[in-house]
Order: structure tokens, then sequence, then C-alpha cells
């Protein structure tokens, strides 16, 4: 055991850094940084800088274009765009669909779609859930029937984050009935532009408005986007899920947040003193460090056994269950933290170019918002009971 | 000793409820909120004729005699309800300082319009970086012939911009966190040098903050003795924690009953998920936390008359503390367990969790009042 990182791995840390302190536009890091909606173009322009440095895709081979980095360095690299910070990087196309792509695709898919990934050309959305499968997933009653050389799909998909910007859609759709209601689903790519596809947003309570409904309404989608064999898409998604292990653990952007509810801590006046000097709240927000070591050392050791070659073991839905709970808490105590100030809401304030100043300190207007829209994180990607049902039935075997 | 509601406390009950069953759906309630004023005058003239407003103003003066508890009663059912009228800042706290320390003069000439529904008053117990601290006044007051002019800030003021008058406690004398040395004014809105910038709040009500730059009060605008105001304030903000404390717990009551529903009506894997035992079992604290919110929030309603007021003080933040950590977790508990239709807007759910969540920072937090209830205790002193 080593806790130290090798020289390598260190200057290897510190050049990430160097290029994210050089690469990342000043108005895109001001835009992160104070917690503005930010649109489209900005995901896009950081992508393609990291994409033109090769860094764009740290988990993919070499060969379809990934760095060939190690599990440590991936994750070191990860930590630093969130200690920055920089938009994130939008999973569902590198991060979700390529990787299933690589797996199960046949070659035209891969010539297609994973270039264009890469580079950012095309952006991806997920549609998974639906209005009447959400836990239940397996129960999904989106419908593509063979017609010719196309599959006629209709149905809809629920909580599909940024499909309002998304190009293509990846879709678990069933092609068949089967007794067993996981057989009869596929795995297809959808063009967005397709006649027939709808998006309607869904605003969440907190204003957001990152969240869509997609419709099916006749769409006709070539065979040719079938990804792998009818049938399988159960299996393909599966693979997916399990596929992204550490990433979900956000161990990064939650250092990052603890940094930042210091510094809001350290200035709010408090009995005389100010909020960091509170040893009631400085016990709080120390309980969260801890929670936040805990889980980043689970992860470090997922890390070491990849390394190491030893196939990881079920941590993944330890790792979002922990990692969200720990996310949340810091909402929670920034929300605190704030206090009377986290009432003013301007909606328009979140847009760029609203210049009016603050009302209260600078860094209060989005704090009520992100602690409200993070209730979130316990919900989406398999909600924290439903982690809890696998560890139950994967790890001890009830 | 009797914890349960009298008749006539049942009787109100039941007509707040009513109203707000009747005629406070959550589609006009959502429309109220984005209106500019972020409630209904409409509404407000119905509180009068209902007589609500009069409710717990004394019977000289237009009120009809009632106590805390008939307050509670009226907020419970507004929790349940999401009522965005300015029943708290105009009722309770300017409604209720003035009925506590109020001249006769200033008792005859605002109780009456006031029960009526003619007058609106807010209160600016806050200032930017005071945090909950009531004694926390920068605000000065330098007198000016036989009245004063008053200099300085406040923070997040409740229905400031709808307010005809506003309570502004402000220092005659002392230091910036001294007991002593403040006094209350009752400002008109429209006076010159009180400039209010309004703007909404994250759960839906209208708020203000107020820059005052030698605004002048008359000596009749005084309430109460000069710079004995802090007691006042203390009093009025202790009723205040007690109607929001009753105000959370309908909302409670609201949501606890929106997930059970839920889980009996939503079906996965073949069965309503009420059918899990694992998820009765949240909702059952859930139910836990709101019955003991609602105990002590009329526990509290009940202390106020209380002659001791550190007695009164904890009784206020007892209730305050459970008020703050229930309702954060019913509110979170009844998100989750709705899952991703929880996070919508279109939901009522996420409205409850806000409104309990700013219910929680309102007046201090669960912190805040813990440590006031601890220093409070005779054991301490």
């Amino acid at each position: 055991m080593e806790l130290r990182l090798s020289e390598e791995d260190a200057a290897f840390q510190a050049e990430v850094r160097r290029f994210v302190a050089e690469n990342l536009p000043a108005d895109i890091r001001r835009r992160v940084e104070l917690g503005k909606r930010l649109p489209r173009e900005d995901y896009v322009t950081w992508q393609k800088i990291l994409y033109k440095r090769g860094w764009i895709a740290p988990g993919w081979p070499k060969e379809y274009g990934g760095p060939g980095w190690t599990p440590l360095q991936q994750y070191l690299f990860e930590q630093e765009l969130d200690l920055a910070p920089t938009p994130r990087i939008i999973p569902f196309g590198l991060v979700m669909v390529a990787p299933v792509i690589m797996e199960f695709g046949d070659q035209a898919q891969k010539d297609r779609y994973l270039p264009r990934i890469l580079a950012s050309d095309d952006w991806w959305c997920q549609g998974y859930s639906e209005p009447g499968a959400g836990s239940d997933l397996a129960s999904l009653r989106t419908r593509a029937v063979a017609d010719g050389d196309d599959y006629v799909v209709n149905g809809a998909k629920t909580w599909t984050t940024l499909a309002q910007y998304a190009d293509m859609i990846f879709c678990l759709v069933r092609t068949s009935e089967e007794a067993r209601k996981q057989d009869g689903i596929s795995f297809l790519l959808i063009d967005m532009k397709s006649p027939g596809v709808t998006v309607r947003p869904i605003v969440t309570f907190d204003g957001g408005r990152e969240i869509n409904e997609v419709f099916f309404d006749d769409v006709r989608v070539p065979r040719a986007n079938l990804v792998g064999e009818a049938g399988k898409g159960w299996t393909y998604a599966k693979f997916l899920l399990g596929h992204e292990r550490t990433g979900i653990a956000a161990v990064g952007r939650s250092k990052r947040q603890i940094g930042e509810l210091k510094a809001i801590a350290a200035k709010e006046p408090a009995n005389g003193g100010t909020l960091i000097s509170d040893p009631a709240f400085r016990a709080k927000i120390a309980a969260v460090e801890v929670d936040l070591l805990a889980l980043e050392s689970v992860v470090l050791k997922v890390l070491s056994e990849q390394a190491a070659g030893r196939a990881p073991g079920p941590e993944a839905s330890l790792l979002k269950i922990k990692g969200t709970e720990v996310q949340q808490a810091i909402s929670e105590l920034m929300f605190e933290a704030v206090g009377t100030y986290a009432n003013p809401y301007i909606a328009e304030s979140f847009e760029d170019g609203w210049n009016e100043p603050p009302i209260g300190p600078d860094y209060a207007a989005p704090i009520a918002p992100y602690y409200f829209n993070w209730r979130k994180a316990s919900i989406y990607g398999g909600t924290n009971e439903i982690q809890r049902n696998i560890i139950a039935k994967m790890v001890l075997g009830f | 000793m009797d914890l349960a509601l009298n008749e006539g406390q049942r009787l109100l009950r039941e007509s707040v409820e009513r109203f707000v069953e009747k005629e406070y759906a959550f589609a006009a309630r959502r429309q109220l909120a984005a209106s500019e004023e972020g409630f209904s005058r409409e509404v407000w003239a119905t509180f009068a004729e209902l007589g609500w407003l009069a409710a717990p103003l004394p019977e000289d003066h237009g009120g009809l005699g009632g106590d805390d508890v008939d307050v509670a009663v009226i907020m419970e059912g507004f929790g349940r309800g999401l009522v965005l009228e300015p029943y708290l800042s105009t009722v309770v706290l300017g409604g209720g300082l003035i009925a506590a320390g109020g001249s006769e003069a200033q008792r005859a000439a605002l109780l009456p319009p006031l029960a009526e529904g003619k007058l609106l008053l807010a209160l600016a117990h806050a200032e930017p970086g005071g945090r909950y601290d009531l004694a926390h006044v920068e605000t000065r007051a330098e007198k000016d012939g036989q009245g004063f002019r008053l200099s300085g800030r406040k923070a997040v003021v409740f229905h400031a911009a709808s307010a005809d008058k506003i309570v502004v406690p402000a220092r005659t004398a002392g230091g910036v966190r001294e007991a002593d040395g403040i006094t209350l004014f009752l400002l008109d809105r429209q006076s010159p040098g009180l400039a209010l910038r309004a703007y909404p709040t994250v759960d839906g009500l209208r708020a203000a903050e107020l820059t005052l730059d030698g605004a002048r009060a008359g000596a009749e605008e005084v309430i109460g003795a000069t710079g004995a105001g802090l007691p006042l304030l203390e009093l009025a903000v202790d009723r205040g924690i007690t109607a929001v404390s009753a105000e959370a717990a309908g909302a409670m009551a609201a949501l606890v009953a929106a997930t059970r529903e839920h889980l009996q009506t939503r079906k996965q894997f073949g069965v309503p998920l009420a059918g899990f035992q694992v998820l009765q079992h949240r909702v059952v604290d859930m139910f836990m936390a709101h019955e003991l919110t609602r105990a002590l929030a009329f526990r509290a309603a009940a202390a106020m008359d209380d002659p001791d007021p550190r007695a009164r003080g904890r009784a206020a933040s007892a209730a305050k503390v459970q008020t703050g950590k229930a309702g954060r977790f019913v509110g979170q508990e009844a998100v989750q367990l709705h899952g991703g239709m929880g996070m919508t807007e279109e939901l009522p759910v996420g409205h409850y969790f806000k409104r309990l969540s700013m219910i929680g920072t309102l007046f201090g937090d669960a912190d805040h009042h813990l440590r006031r209830f601890a220093e409070l205790d005779p054991a301490a002193a």
C-alpha cells in the first residue's frame, strides 16, 4: 500500500492542471463557477478543446482514440476537471453509448458514430426510462416493429437529460413479447431529427430545464441502427451500467464543493464571528469530509484492483449511494450556510447576460436551486433504493 | 392541562380546511405565485370576512380576542394548501406587535383596518450579516427634532412591497449586537428615504431588500418604549415561530398523505410500491415526524402567554428545532418516494418541500434554536 502518487502520476496531474488552467476559456469558467445555465456551445467548445489535445475520451482504448491512461490517471484527470471547475463532460455519447458500440456494434456503426462522438460532432442522449417504467425498467413499452428495412418506433421516453440539445438518442425498445420481459428488449440508435420525434421539456421544481420527455410517433429507424442482436438490449444495457464505475462517486466534484462550502462559511457572519468558527457547523463539515475520505478510499481501492488486472467487485452501487449521499449532504450544508439569503429567486439571474447586482452575497443565488435540484441524484441512474436491492441480491446473496 | 382543540377551534380548523380544499387548489395557487403581487387581494378580503384576520386581535379594537392556538389552527390549514397570502407578516407579526406593544392610539388606529383586511404590514427583523440574531441591528435612528431619521439596511423583508407599513427595528443607542437600545418604528412604506428592491423567493413568496437613507419617523411611530424594542421583537418572533411551525405541520400532513397515495397507486414490478415493507416504513417515519412537529407546535402556541419570556422562548425554540429537522426529512423523503415525478414542477410535492425548506431558515434554523433552547435553560443561567 502506498498513498502518495508516483513521480510519473504527480507529473501527469500537474500537466493536466496546467492544461486546464491555460485552455479553459475564462467566460466558460466564470459561468460554471457562478452556477449559470450553460448554453450548448459551452459544453461543445470545451469538449472540442479536450478532443484536440487527445484527452476527451480517457476511458477509450487507444485504437479508438483514447489516450491510453491507467485507471488512476483517468481518475486524476477527471478530478482535475472537477476541481477547475470545467463544464461536465456530457457522458451519454462518450461514456455510455460508445463502449456499447465498441463491444457490440458492427463495423459500419463503429465507423459512423465513434469518430463523431469523439469530436463532439454529435450530442447523444439516453432513452431508457418511460412514464410507466422507472425503477422497473424492464417493463418498458416503447415498441419497435420491423417493416422492410426499417423499424417503426412508437412510445415515449422520459427524464431524458438535455434531449433538447441532442442529435442522437440510444434507446431500449421492445421488439418482441417474450415470457421473460427482459428478453424482448433491443438497443436502437435513433436520429433525433427523424420525423415523428418530439421533445417536450419537463420543468423541475428548482426551476431547471434539463430534462425532457421524448415521444416517438411512427418514427422510421433503419434496421442498420440496431446494435448487436435483437432481444439482447437488456444485456447491453447492463454492460453499460457496469462499465462506468468510479466516475459516479464524483469525488472530485465533492472535494471542490467542500472547498466552496468552507469559503462561504468563512464569509458568513455568525454570532459575532464567522460560521466557520462555529464549532457545531465545523463539526458538520468535518463529518462530510470524513464520509468523502471513506468514499474516495473505496474508489482508489477499485482503481488499484483494476490496475492490477483484477476484476473489480460490485462496488458501483455502493459508490452511487454513498457518492450521492455525500453530494446531497454538501448541498444541505451550503443551504444552511447562506441562511436567510437562500430565499431570493430571480429566474433571469441564471441566464448569462443578467448584469444586475446580486441580492445578498454573490455566491448565494444558485445555492437553494442547487440543493433542490440535487435531490435528483438519489433518484436518477437507478434510485438509491434500487441500488440497495442490487447490493442485497448481488453482494449479500439475499 | 388540555392539549386538545376546543369546540371553537375544531370548527375553525374545519372551515380553514374546507376553504383550502375548495378555493385554493394547487393550480390556482400556482397562478397566484406567478402573479405580480404573489397573492390575491380577493382571497385576503375573504379572510377578513371569515374573521381569520381578526381572530387573534383584541376585542376592544375589532378583534375576536383569540390566542396563538387559534393562529396555529389557521396556519396549519394554510400549510396544507401552501397559502401565499401575508397572514404571518400582517396578522401574526405586525398585528401581534401592535396589539402587544402599541400605544392605545396605535391600536385604535391600526387594528380595526387590519382586521377588516384594509391594512397590510411587514416586519423587517433581519439585517444583512446578522444571520439569525435579532439583536444584530446596525440600522441607526438619529434624533431629529421630535422624531427620528433612520439609516441602514434590512434583509429579506417578506411582503414588504405589498405592505402599507413596515415595522423596522433601529438603534437609538448601543452597539451592533447589544440587547438594549433597539427601538421599533412603524414606517409608512411610501416614506421618502425608504427604498425597496423586491423579488420573488424560491418558495413563491415575495420579499424585498430595504434601504433606509434618512427615512423620517415621528415620535408617534415608535412602538413600545424607546430603546426597549428587543423583548417585544422577541415576543413577536416567538409567536411567528409558533405560527410557521404549525404551517409546517400542515405541509407535512399534506406530504404524508400524497406520498401514501403515490405508493398505493404507482405500480412497479407488477405490484403497488406500497407492497414493499421497506417503503412503508419510510412513510411511517414521515408520519411520526409530522405528529411530533404538530404536537410541539401546538404546545408552543399554548405557551405563548407564559409571562416568563425564557419559558416562552424555550417552547418556541423547541418547536423550531423539530420543525427544521422534520421539515427537511419529510420534504426530502416525499420527493424521493415520488421518484422522478417528485422532481417535477408540475406536482405539488416539490413545492411543499421548498416551503418546508424555507420555513426551516425563517427566524433561525434548527442549529440556531437548539443553541437558544440550551442558552435559555434555567440550569444554564
